[in-house]
C-alpha cells in the first residue's frame, strides 16, 4: 500500500504537501512529507488519505517540543498546524476565547491582553502553540492557583484517525453535557487525534502583581561541618536546602495570603538556591509585605519577575569539567550513592547531545527531599543538575548538560526514582536517543492496561503518533 | 431460575449478610434518585462496604451480563441514578470512611459514600474546606459528585469537582480495581472518569484537594426593581476584572416563593435580587467590595445589605438556598432546568423565557448562577389543569433549545442522566457522540455500567481490533436489545 502513489494521495487532498527535510525530524525519525492543513476539514482529508494508504501521522505546532517523547515507530506525514494560527471568537464579556490550534501561547497572550485579559497558564517553552501546550500538557508556575491547561479547557475539536471531526465541551465555563474528551486529549502527545481547536475560560488580568524572592541556604563555599546522625554523614548544605525548603514552603502556602505561585530556582548544586512567590490581584503590593516577612529577612520584593521565571530549567555548563576545586570529597551516603551512578556509567561508550529534561511530581511534604539527595549524588559523579519549578503545585523541572554521558543520565534517573516514595514519578521528557535506549522515560504507569484499550478504540490502526506515548502507545 | 435470581444466589454469598436487598417494600425505597418523575424498581439493590465488595458484585454483573448501576445519597437531579428493574443496584452509602486526612499535603482520602460537607467539617479547624459545595452538600455523597463533576454556587471561581479531585480508586466495569491518578504520566482518564455519569465505573476511594479558607468572606445582597438591571451589574462585575466566588441571582416570582417558605425577608419590591460573594486576603476583599458596592449601585440596585459574620451571611443565603423547595409554595409541581448560556447572552435567553410564558400560559421562577450563566428554571405546573404538565414539558425543552442557539449547554451541573439524553442530539452530531462512546467502549465494551444514561441511542461498542474476537457475549446471551 505504501508506494508511489502516495504523494498524488496527500496531493490530491488539496492541502499544501511539501517533501520533509532538516528540520522535520521528530525525536530523531525522518517523516516522508510534510502537510500543512488549513482548517479542521483538511486535517480530517490528510488523515484520511493516510489511512487509505496506512501513512502514520505526527502533529506539530511550531516543533518547539517535537522532540520530547519516545520516537515515533514510524512516521510517514509530519501534520504542520502552522497556518491553523487564527483566535477564532473572543468574546470579552464571557471571559471565554476559541482558538486554533497553531496559534502562538504568546500571539494568544497578546489578543488577550487588549481586552485585559489572560489565559492564566504559564507556558514555560516560548513559541508553544495552543495545540502543543495541550498535548503535551505542560504548566508554569501559576498552576498552584489556576490549574493546568485540562482545568482550563471547556472546549475542544479534534480529529481521529478516520478523519472524523469531533467536538466536547463548548463554549461555556460550566458545562457537563457528555465525556469530556478536552481531558483525554491534554497529555496524550498526539496519539489519540489531532487537536484542531480548543475553547478556553479566561481570566481578567491581575490588577498587580509583586514578586517575593529569599534565599533558603548557604551555597557551599561557605565551609560548613558534615552532619553525622545515627552513624550516617550528611553534607550539610544538602541537609540545609531540603530543611529549608521544607519548613519554608508551607509557611507560604498555609498563609491566607493567597499566593499564585511558590518557584524553586536552584540552577547549581554549589551555588545558591533561591524560592520565588508570586502574588497577584489588587491588594499584592500589601501582601508581598508581609509575605516577606514570613520569608526571612533577606526576603525581597519586587515589581518584575526574576529572569527565569516561568522557564524550564537551564542545564549547567560544567558537565565533564571534572569536580569543581572547592567541592569537598563525598562521605558518607553519598558514596553509596555516587557509586550506584559511575557504576552505571562504567559501560557508557557513546556521549549524547541535546538537551535532557526530567519532570519530578511528588506530594509537597516529600518534593523537597525527593531531589536534594540524588543531587548530591550526582554531583558527586559530576553530573550537573539544575532544578527549577513549581514546589506548591507538585512539579519540578530538572536539566541536565547536553553532553551528560548516556549511563549517568540513566543512572540519576533511577536515583531520583529510587528516592520516591508511593507518589513520586519522574517522567524524562526529553533525551537524546543514546540515554534514552538506557532508561524507562515514563516509570509506573498506574492504568496502563486501560489506556491501550483507549489508544486502540480512538486509532486501531496506530497511524497517530505511534510508540510515541507510555507504554509504546 | 431467571438470571437475575442466578446473580442474587451469587452475591448472597459474596457479600456480608444484610448486603443484599431483595424486600420488594425495600427495594421500592430505591426506585428514584432526586428527580421523581423516572422511576424503575430496582431488580436487586446491594449495599457493599469495601472496594473488594464492589469489584466481585461488578465481576458478577459481567459474567451474568446483568446491568448495574451505581448510586450514592440519591440527590440527583437528571436520573442519573435511576435503577434498571433487570439489574443491580450498587449503594455506596455503607461506604463512608476518611480513610486519611492529610493537611500538610492539602488532601483527603475518602470512600465515596462519605457526604460533601463532612469532608470540610474533618478539616474546618485546621482553617481548611473542600471546595466544591451542590446545594444538598449536607447529604449528597463524595461518589456521586464525582460521578456528575458537582458544581454548586462558588464554582464561579473555584471549579467544579474534577478541579478537585486528585486520585480515584474505580472498579471498571470488567471488575477490575485500577488506580486514576491526575500526577501519573499517560492519557488522562481520572478527567474523563470523572463526570462520566457511572457509564466507566464505579469509585470507590477519591483523594480530594483540601482548599485554604479564605482569610475574609463578605457578601453583598443588592436590590433591583427588574432582572435587566440585575443582569447589567452582574456584567460590570466581571468586565471591572473581578471574579467574586459566587454571583447568585433570583427573580421576583422566585423570591415571593422564598419569602412564602422561609421568610428570607429580602427588599420589599425587588424585581430580582443579586447575591454576590468575595473571598480570598482581606486587603483584597476589601478592594473588591467597594467596587462591586459601587458597579451595584450605578446599575440602579435601590437597597444594598451586606453581611460579615457567617449569621448575617446565612442570612442572605437562606432565600437563595431555600428556592427550589420554595417554588412548591406556589405551584404544586415544577420542572427544573439546568441550561448554560454565554454570560452575554443572558438578557437575550431571559427575554426568551418571558416569551415561552407567555405563549404556553406557563409560569417560570428564574434562579440561577449568573455569574456562569447557569440558569436554574423552575417551570411550574399543575397536574390537576389538564394538558398543563405537557406544556410545562414543553416550555423546559423550549428553553434547552435557546440556551443551545445561544452557545450554551442543556445541563450546567445537574448532568445529562436519563432525563436529558435525548436532548444530547441538539448540542451534539452524530460524530461527536460516536467519539464519545469511543472511550465508553475502551472502559464497557459489554455496556454494562448505567445503560441507558447519558447517550440518546444505545448502540453495541463492536470490537477492539486485537482484544476481543468472536461473537458479542451480549449478542450471543439474546441481552443485546437491551441496549
Amino acid at each position: 500500500m505504501r508506494g508511489e502513489r502516495t504523494p498524488d494521495a496527500l496531493a490530491a487532498t488539496g492541502v499544501a504537501v511539501r517533501e520533509a527535510g532538516d528540520g522535520d525530524e521528530v525525536a530523531g525519525v525522518r517523516p516522508r512529507w510534510v502537510t500543512l492543513p488549513e482548517s479542521a476539514e483538511e486535517i480530517a482529508a490528510v488523515l484520511r488519505a493516510c489511512a487509505a494508504h496506512d501513512l502514520a501521522a505526527v502533529a506539530t505546532g511550531a516543533r518547539t517540543k517535537l522532540h520530547w517523547g519516545a520516537p515515533p515507530e514510524r512516521c510517514d506525514v509530519l501534520v504542520e498546524l502552522s497556518r491553523m494560527d487564527r483566535v477564532l471568537e473572543h468574546t470579552p464579556g464571557d471571559l471565554v476565547v476559541r482558538v486554533q490550534a497553531g496559534v502562538t501561547t504568546e500571539v494568544l497572550a497578546d489578543a488577550l491582553a487588549a481586552e485585559n485579559q489572560e489565559l492564566a497558564l504559564d507556558v514555560p517553552v516560548p513559541g508553544t502553540t495552543v495545540g502543543g501546550l495541550l498535548a503535551t500538557g505542560i504548566a508554569g508556575p501559576r498552576a498552584f492557583r489556576h490549574g493546568t491547561a485540562r482545568d482550563l479547557l471547556i472546549g475542544i475539536t479534534v480529529v481521529l484517525a478516520d478523519g472524523t471531526i469531533a467536538r466536547s465541551g463548548g463554549k461555556v465555563v460550566k458545562n457537563v453535557a457528555g465525556y469530556d474528551l478536552g481531558k483525554l486529549f491534554t497529555g496524550s502527545y498526539g496519539t489519540l487525534g489531532v487537536i484542531a481547536d480548543a475553547t478556553f475560560r479566561l481570566r481578567p488580568l491581575p490588577a498587580a502583581r509583586a514578586w517575593v524572592t529569599a534565599s533558603v541556604a548557604r551555597p557551599v563555599t561557605e565551609t560548613v561541618e558534615p552532619y553525622v546522625y545515627e552513624g550516617r554523614t550528611f553534607d550539610t548544605t544538602s541537609t540545609d536546602v531540603a530543611a529549608a525548603l521544607r519548613a519554608m514552603v508551607p509557611a507560604i502556602t498555609e498563609s491566607p495570603l493567597e499566593p499564585s505561585a511558590v518557584e524553586v530556582d536552584w540552577p547549581d548544586v554549589d551555588g545558591p538556591c533561591t524560592v520565588t512567590v508570586l502574588l497577584e490581584g489588587t491588594a499584592a503590593a500589601e501582601r508581598a509585605k508581609a509575605l516577606s516577612a514570613l520569608m526571612g529577612g533577606t526576603a525581597e520584593v519586587t515589581e518584575e519577575p526574576p529572569p527565569w521565571w516561568g522557564r524550564l530549567p537551564e542545564p549547567s555548563r560544567r558537565a565533564g569539567s571534572g569536580p569543581p576545586a572547592e567541592a569537598p570529597e563525598p562521605a558518607g551516603p553519598r558514596d553509596a550513592e555516587a557509586a550506584v551512578l559511575t557504576g552505571a556509567a562504567s559501560d557508557s561508550a557513546a556521549s549524547g547531545g541535546g538537551e535532557i529534561l526530567l519532570e519530578v511530581r511528588n506530594i509537597p511534604s516529600r518534593l523537597a527531599g525527593s531531589f536534594v539527595g540524588p543531587f548530591w549524588a550526582a554531583r558527586a559523579a559530576d553530573v550537573r543538575p539544575a532544578v527549577r519549578g513549581s514546589l506548591a503545585a507538585q512539579v519540578l523541572h530538572v536539566a541536565l548538560p547536553p553532553d551528560t554521558e548516556p549511563g549517568l543520565v540513566a543512572a540519576f534517573t533511577g536515583e531520583l526514582r529510587a528516592h520516591m516514595e508511593d507518589e513520586g514519578r519522574v517522567v524524562v521528557l526529553c533525551a537524546p536517543r543514546e540515554a534514552a535506549r538506557r532508561l524507562d522515560r515514563w516509570g509506573r504507569v498506574g492504568a496502563l492496561p486501560l489506556m491501550r484499550r483507549v489508544k486502540e478504540r480512538f486509532d486501531p490502526g496506530r497511524r497517530l503518533s505511534p510508540g510515541r506515548f507510555v507504554g509504546g502507545i | 431460575m431467571s438470571v437475575l435470581e442466578r446473580l442474587t444466589e451469587r452475591l448472597t454469598a459474596v457479600l456480608p449478610p444484610d448486603a443484599v436487598v431483595t424486600d420488594p417494600v425495600r427495594l421500592r425505597t430505591y426506585e428514584c434518585d432526586g428527580l421523581t418523575v423516572h422511576r424503575a424498581v430496582p431488580g436487586v439493590v446491594v449495599l457493599p462496604e469495601t472496594t473488594e465488595q464492589v469489584a466481585a458484585v461488578v465481576r458478577l454483573c459481567r459474567e451474568h451480563g446483568v446491568p448495574f448501576v451505581a448510586r450514592g445519597s440519591g440527590t440527583g437531579l437528571s436520573g442519573g441514578a435511576l435503577p434498571r428493574t433487570d439489574g443491580v443496584l450498587v449503594v455506596t452509602s455503607r461506604m463512608r470512611r476518611i480513610v486519611e486526612i492529610d493537611v500538610p499535603d492539602r488532601r483527603a482520602v475518602v470512600e465515596p459514600g462519605v457526604t460533601n460537607l463532612a469532608i470540610t467539617e474533618a478539616v474546618r479547624d485546621q482553617g481548611y474546606y473542600y471546595a466544591p459545595d451542590p446545594s444538598s452538600q449536607q447529604v449528597c455523597s463524595i461518589g456521586g459528585n464525582v460521578a456528575e463533576n458537582s458544581g454548586g454556587a462558588h464554582c464561579l471561581k473555584y471549579g467544579f469537582t474534577v478541579n478537585h479531585v486528585l486520585a480515584a480508586e474505580i472498579v471498571t466495569p470488567d471488575g477490575d480495581v485500577v488506580e486514576l491518578s491526575a500526577g501519573d504520566p499517560g492519557y488522562d482518564l481520572l478527567g474523563a472518569f470523572v463526570g462520566s455519569e457511572g457509564t466507566l465505573g464505579i469509585a470507590t476511594k477519591i483523594t480530594v484537594r483540601l482548599s485554604r479558607a479564605p482569610e475574609a468572606v463578605t457578601t453583598l445582597l443588592a436590590a433591583f426593581t427588574g432582572i435587566e438591571a440585575g443582569g447589567h451589574a452582574v456584567s460590570a462585575i466581571i468586565a471591572a476584572g473581578v471574579v467574586p466566588a459566587a454571583i447568585e441571582m433570583m427573580d421576583a416570582l422566585a423570591i415571593e416563593a422564598a419569602e412564602a417558605a422561609v421568610h428570607c425577608g429580602y427588599p420589599a419590591g425587588a424585581g430580582a435580587v443579586l447575591v454576590v460573594e468575595l473571598d480570598g486576603p482581606r486587603a483584597e476583599v476589601e478592594h473588591q467590595f467597594a467596587a462591586v458596592e459601587r458597579i451595584c449601585r450605578d446599575s440602579g440596585a435601590f437597597e444594598i445589605r451586606t453581611a460579615a459574620s457567617g449569621e448575617e451571611r446565612a442570612a442572605i443565603w437562606k432565600g437563595r438556598k431555600s428556592a427550589f423547595a420554595a417554588v412548591g409554595r406556589i405551584s404544586p409541581a415544577y420542572i427544573v432546568q439546568d441550561g448554560v448560556v454565554p454570560r452575554t447572552a443572558l438578557p437575550r435567553v431571559l427575554a426568551g423565557i418571558d416569551r415561552l410564558q407567555e405563549e404556553y400560559g406557563i409560569r417560570v421562577a428564574n434562579v440561577f448562577h449568573a455569574g456562569d450563566g447557569n440558569l436554574h428554571p423552575l417551570v411550574l405546573f399543575d397536574d390537576a389543569v389538564p394538558g398543563e404538565r405537557e406544556r410545562a414539558e414543553t416550555v423546559s425543552g423550549r428553553i434547552l433549545d435557546l440556551c443551545v442557539e445561544h452557545g450554551g449547554s442543556i445541563t450546567g451541573e445537574h448532568g445529562v442522566g436519563v432525563d436529558k439524553s435525548r436532548y444530547m442530539p441538539r448540542m451534539f452530531t452524530e460524530d461527536d457522540l460516536g467519539t464519545m462512546q469511543l472511550l465508553r467502549c475502551a472502559f464497557d465494551p459489554e455496556g454494562l455500567a448505567n445503560p441507558g444514561k447519558v447517550f440518546p441511542t444505545p448502540r453495541l461498542c463492536g470490537e477492539a481490533p486485537g482484544v476481543r474476537t468472536g461473537v458479542h457475549p451480549l449478542v450471543e446471551a439474546g441481552l443485546a436489545e437491551q441496549f
